[in-house]
């Protein structure tokens, strides 16, 4: 029986057992942007994917998912470090609470940020003494982005940081380096890859993001209506447009990712 | 190694498995469920009184399944275009129903009023913004939450809002809708913002204040009010239009508009 296995992987026509899988799993990724590329053309396509909503919304994506992407590795890296590189207690409840925001469906995170910093909410009030309102405002849409994307951030860069060999760390300790100069001269340049491309995955989960924004942010065009949002209603209003829209979203991503890898190559 | 060994044999297994004829499915079991399944398509300001409606018609025809699909009247129209499987569809506006026809998926003399709805003013509880008639709504700094327009009773909130335009001065809409933080994709939505107190106030249908708690309501007078009215109607292709009859019927009866009535919904006239 076993021998009988062997041959059969050993075997050229064994190269099928990983092909059919593989294929299977990438037409159920590719036959609906297919389909959706397809019927938004049959439609008014340019009429529905230059409107000034589509503008708006996509403008404010931009801008929202960017600075999300700033905020996340500015605080994203440092948290980062102390995970990968550092021993403390209680470290893996923290690694635990980090990756929750990747499980939860994004409307329970809508939900707890509504309740938490909402007006109503257990903080609202305290912010409230300096005049912040968050619900309804582009600060909201950029803290529900963080919330849900920051996380993938400090994953890839969690994983950078920690390849890096201990004896380098020794080295730099030997030549008396300090924990910044070794953060700085050491770990940085050679953690940039995972910083890069964590940093590529948090902006694409951020522009896609819908669930928590509409729950906390609302949806107002111009202020808190992103391009996910723009094509939900869109869906309700007629399906061109809805189509267009989704359209213009999976081109900005293709764009993104693009530049953002020829940028992590040149890098590496 | 011994463990993708293993893993291959799943595999094989697995693929081997696709390859060999399907054994001889019982066919029976399908058809018989189908002549007592029933699946209803109704907008979302639906969904507490249609459930209630659902429950006491399986009741009184024991076998029989309603399945409900409740959404924004927009949606359940595309998805019906798009194939969705539906019997039943109940609307919370013409327009939609209208489309279906359009489309050969309703008869043209198929669809009957089954109730009316007004909209009311909701506010929080403890009314933040406090807020004491219609008018206060063009208060500046006021946080209103509506449903967008795009959903019928976003349409109707704003249709109303013209009609205010007689009597509280032409640039009263304008000012209203310019303290809209935000359009809610569904009615509940616009009811969730308020009940949490998020938004200072907001325009929903009568039923839905009904059947929510911690809420204070301004009514509308009336005249000023845009009635919604809810058509119903079988799905030409229903593979069970007995059933779907029996069902409009069923709302349509005293039964039904009780049940109805007792979720905030007007009668018919």
């Amino acid at each position: 029986m076993q021998k009988f296995f062997h041959r059969l992987l050993n075997h050229s026509s064994s190269k099928w057992i990983f092909i059919l899988p593989a294929a299977f799993l990438l037409a159920l990724f590719a036959l609906p942007l297919a389909a959706l590329i397809l019927r938004s053309f049959s439609n008014d396509f340019l009429i529905h994917a230059f409107s000034e909503q589509a503008f708006h919304a996509l403008q404010l994506s931009l801008v929202t998912s960017s600075i999300t992407t700033g905020i996340t590795a500015i605080f994203g890296t440092p948290l980062a470090y102390m995970l990968a590189r550092w021993r403390f207690k209680h470290k893996s409840w923290i690694e635990i609470l980090i990756d929750l925001p990747i499980v939860l469906p994004p409307s329970v995170a809508g939900l707890a940020l509504l309740i938490a910093f909402g007006r109503q909410g257990l903080f609202g009030p305290a912010l409230g003494i300096f005049g912040i309102s968050l619900p309804f405002t582009t600060a909201a849409v950029v803290i529900a982005q963080t919330f849900v994307a920051a996380p993938l951030f400090i994953r890839s860069a969690r994983i950078g940081f920690t390849e890096i060999d201990m004896q380098l760390e020794e080295a730099a300790h030997v030549e008396g380096a300090n924990q910044w100069q070794l953060f700085t001269e050491v770990m940085f340049p050679l953690a940039g890859r995972a910083l890069v491309s964590g940093a590529i995955i948090t902006w694409t989960r951020a522009l896609g993001e819908f669930g928590a924004t509409i729950l906390f942010a609302g949806n107002l065009e111009g202020v808190t209506q992103t391009m996910p949002m723009a094509i939900y209603l869109g869906f309700e209003r007629s399906l061109g447009t809805a189509l267009a829209l989704s359209v213009v979203l999976v081109t900005v991503s293709v764009v993104l990712l693009l530049i953002t890898r020829k940028l992590e190559n040149r890098e590496g | 190694m011994k463990r993708l060994q293993s893993l291959t044999l799943l595999l094989v297994l697995f693929l081997t498995g696709c390859k060999a004829p399907p054994p001889s499915a019982p066919a029976a079991a399908p058809v018989a469920q189908s002549s007592s399944a029933l699946m209803v398509f109704a907008a979302a300001s639906l969904t507490d009184a249609f459930t209630e409606i659902g429950e006491s018609f399986e009741a009184a025809h024991p076998g029989v399944k309603i399945t409900f699909n409740f959404a924004g009247s927009q949606s359940l129209q595309t998805q019906i275009q798009e194939g969705a499987p539906a019997d039943v569809f109940a609307s919370a506006n013409m327009q939609e129903m209208d489309a279906l026809i359009a489309g050969g998926f309703i008869a043209q003399d198929a669809p009957q009023i089954l109730l009316s709805n007004k909209l009311v003013v909701i506010l929080p509880a403890n009314n933040p913004a406090a807020l004491e008639n219609l008018q206060d709504l063009a208060k500046p700094g006021l946080k209103l939450v509506l449903a967008a327009e795009e959903v019928p009773v976003g349409r109707y909130a704003r249709q109303m809002l013209d009609q205010l335009n007689g009597q509280f001065g032409s640039d009263f809409k304008d000012k209203v809708i310019a303290n809209v933080v935000s359009n809610e994709d569904n009615v509940r939505q616009v009811l969730a913002k308020v009940q949490l107190g998020e938004a200072d106030a907001g325009i929903v249908y009568a039923s839905d204040a009904v059947a929510a708690t911690d809420l204070q309501i301004i009514e509308i007078p009336d005249e000023l009010n845009v009635i919604a009215k809810y058509p119903i109607a079988p799905l030409s292709n229903s593979a069970n239009a007995e059933l779907a009859a029996q069902f409009v019927a069923y709302i349509l009866s005293p039964e039904g508009q009780v049940i109805l009535g007792k979720w905030g919904f007007g009668p018919i006239e």
